[in-house]
């Protein structure tokens, strides 16, 4: 594992009586992508903020390779900031806006005109030192801002949703242009979105955030295919959640039908929320001899291109299909899905997990 | 036909607006002292009038109050404009009422206050009253000329300053004064022209012994007019047209101007 980077310790934070963080301890490594992933109110901003030094915490502790920052002002720490809009120096031409935090350093004139050059190439932009900045584009201004940021080697860079702005076509190129980045600059990244595309493309590791809270940590990966809770796999990707029962080890109770699972340790006739992906629905013909079949009707089909998006209705619950076959609607069919396919989750037992949980 | 009557009605709306100024203008270079004679072209008065040093004094003291009175007043309004812009809506709205008002209000009524006020204090009356009356009604010109800059100003502007590793002062003279400079400048330039032109209000703190210029012309003027004032009128309206063109400029190129105040530092 690489060194640690980043500790935060016991993070909470109010806003005008408004809990926005709530007892919130993560460690971030050296050489990580790292993202907070969560809908807007969930702390993720604040955070990165208070890792940026521009919020002090009300409760808790910032560790930066071992030393407490927690009340260092933003311009001593060791990291720098992509900002939402960018926030360039409109009075300034991209050179100068680049060779600020130099600068203020007080580099030398030839350091700063060598770090420009480095940074205009590694962005993409080389001949664009005396341009103005209203000339730009958003995308060329983002790697304007990127630019000013890497200038001052910070062993952090942290991004504050900086593709928000930009059209999706620029959004999916910006995301490579920033993996690549990270790769040449061997350097951690923090960064934050609501946007679980982002997250899942470019992350080393994802963070969930809801209400204040971390729901779960883990690579892009381990989030997608085992959500720990019903909000994040509601969150990420979407999914059919559905209360069930865990009858024993490897056999879950789905609307009265029994499956095949590969979960073990909930204990015997355990209340669970089930997580299937709609991907990992297969729909065969209806069965109405095996009484363990789940049938329904189709009630819905939209072709997608590489897939159909099928809607199933079984009793009160409308299923959501990706189905690389065309199904008449109207047509009954029967649900089958691979047993590790099946992701089971603990209901929230406590009224406080209940709050995590709890989501639109 | 239409456009004839348009062009007409303007051209009325123009001579009565500047025919008075006009008539003014060419009298101090009327040879003769009376109105109405043109007599032949003459400089006279001019020289005249700079030969005149009670003009001259109030002269100085209308230039020296509109000084310091209008970088006292900008520098007051800055500060309270980046205090209003960190404000909710309601504080915010408080400060520009309350600046607004005291700008609206009878310049009489203001004057008459401040000399109770100066008063009640047993201040000795002269060129510190006028001076801190100046101050006093100049900071709401300023600071309305200001605060649109100030709340305009991405705020993420300065936090990126910070974070790129400059301290509160650096961010905030490198990267707030060039955003706010063009709303500064004029509101700079309105309280100098409010301050030189003040009458009223430096009629009721003055005093006796001290003299701006509006006060001067007012004191000869009861006198009888003499054709120096003529030539002087002349030349406020001419400093005033100058003033305005600087004001345009200003906002013209208040984007190359916060750029050669960065490139100074």
């Amino acid at each position: 594992m690489a060194q640690e980077l980043i500790r935060l310790e016991h993070i909470s934070k109010q806003f005008d009586g408004q809990l926005i963080l709530d007892d919130l301890e993560l460690v971030i490594h050296e050489n990580e992508f790292v993202t907070l992933l969560g809908p807007s109110g969930c702390g993720k901003t604040t955070t990165l903020r208070i890792i940026g030094g521009f919020e002090k915490p009300d409760e808790g502790r910032v560790i930066f390779e071992g030393k407490d920052i927690t009340d260092l002002p933003p311009y001593k720490r060791q990291l720098n900031t992509v900002f939402q809009k960018y926030a360039l120096f409109p009075h300034m031409d991209v050179a100068a806006n680049i060779a600020f935090g130099l600068r203020m350093s007080k580099k030398s004139k030839t350091y700063i005109d060598d770090k420009i050059k480095y940074a205009l190439k590694l962005v993409n932009l080389d001949g664009y030192e005396h341009r103005s900045v209203d000339s730009l584009s958003g995308g060329q201004q983002q790697r304007i801002a990127i630019a000013r940021a890497i200038v001052n080697e910070p062993k952090v860079l942290l991004l504050d949703e900086p593709l928000g702005a930009l059209d999706l076509k620029m959004r999916q190129d910006m995301q490579y242009e920033l993996i690549r980045l990270k790769k040449e600059l061997g350097i951690t990244f923090l960064y934050v979105t609501h946007d679980q595309e982002e997250a899942l493309t470019m992350s080393d590791m994802v963070v969930v955030m809801n209400q204040g809270y971390i729901q779960q940590m883990g690579t892009p990966v381990e989030v997608y295919n085992e959500p720990e809770c019903a909000f994040v796999a509601d969150f990420i990707g979407d999914s059919n959640i559905i209360d069930s029962v865990m009858v024993r080890d490897r056999l879950v109770r789905i609307m009265g039908k029994e499956f095949e699972c590969v979960d073990t340790g909930f204990g015997l006739e355990t209340p669970v929320d089930v997580v299937i992906r709609p991907e990992d629905v297969m729909l065969v013909p209806a069965d109405d001899d095996d009484p363990n079949a789940l049938n329904g009707v189709v009630t819905d089909i939209i072709f997608k291109g590489v897939f159909y998006e099928v809607s199933v209705m079984t009793e009160d619950y409308e299923w959501q299909v990706n189905s690389l076959d065309p199904f008449e609607v109207g047509k009954r069919v029967r649900i089958t899905v691979d047993p590790f396919d099946i992701q089971i989750m603990n209901k929230p037992v406590s009224e406080d997990e209940e709050a995590i949980a709890s989501y639109d | 036909m239409k456009e004839v009557w348009k062009k007409l009605y303007a051209l009325f709306v123009l001579v009565f607006l500047y025919a008075p100024i006009a008539v003014l203008i060419a009298q101090s270079f009327n040879a003769s002292r009376y109105r109405g004679h043109w007599t032949g072209f003459t400089l006279h008065w001019y020289s005249a009038l700079f030969e005149n040093e009670e003009i001259l004094e109030a002269f100085g003291n209308t230039m020296l109050i509109a000084f310091i009175s209008s970088v006292a007043a900008t520098l007051i309004a800055i500060v309270t404009c980046l205090a209003a812009a960190a404000m909710k809506k309601r504080g915010r709205l408080i400060v520009t009422g309350t600046a607004n008002i005291s700008m609206l209000n009878a310049d009489i009524v203001t004057g008459i206050s401040l000399m109770m006020l100066f008063l009640a204090f047993g201040l000795r009356f002269g060129f510190g009253t006028v001076l801190l009356s100046h101050i006093i009604f100049n900071v709401p010109y300023a600071l309305l000329n200001i605060l649109p800059g100030v709340m305009a100003m991405d705020k993420a502007s300065y936090e990126s300053a910070l974070d790129l590793g400059a301290t509160p002062f650096r961010a905030f003279m490198h990267v707030t004064v060039p955003e706010i400079l063009p709303g500064v400048i004029s509101g700079f330039l309105m309280a100098f022209t409010m301050s030189a032109d003040d009458f009223i209000i430096t009629h009721f703190t003055k005093g006796p012994g001290v003299d701006t210029l509006p006060t001067k012309i007012y004191a000869e003027l009861k006198i009888g007019i003499k054709p120096e004032m003529y030539a002087l009128t002349t030349l406020m309206t001419g400093a005033l047209v100058l003033l305005m063109i600087l004001l345009q400029i200003n906002r013209k190129h208040s984007r190359n101007l916060a750029q050669s105040v960065e490139a100074i530092y």
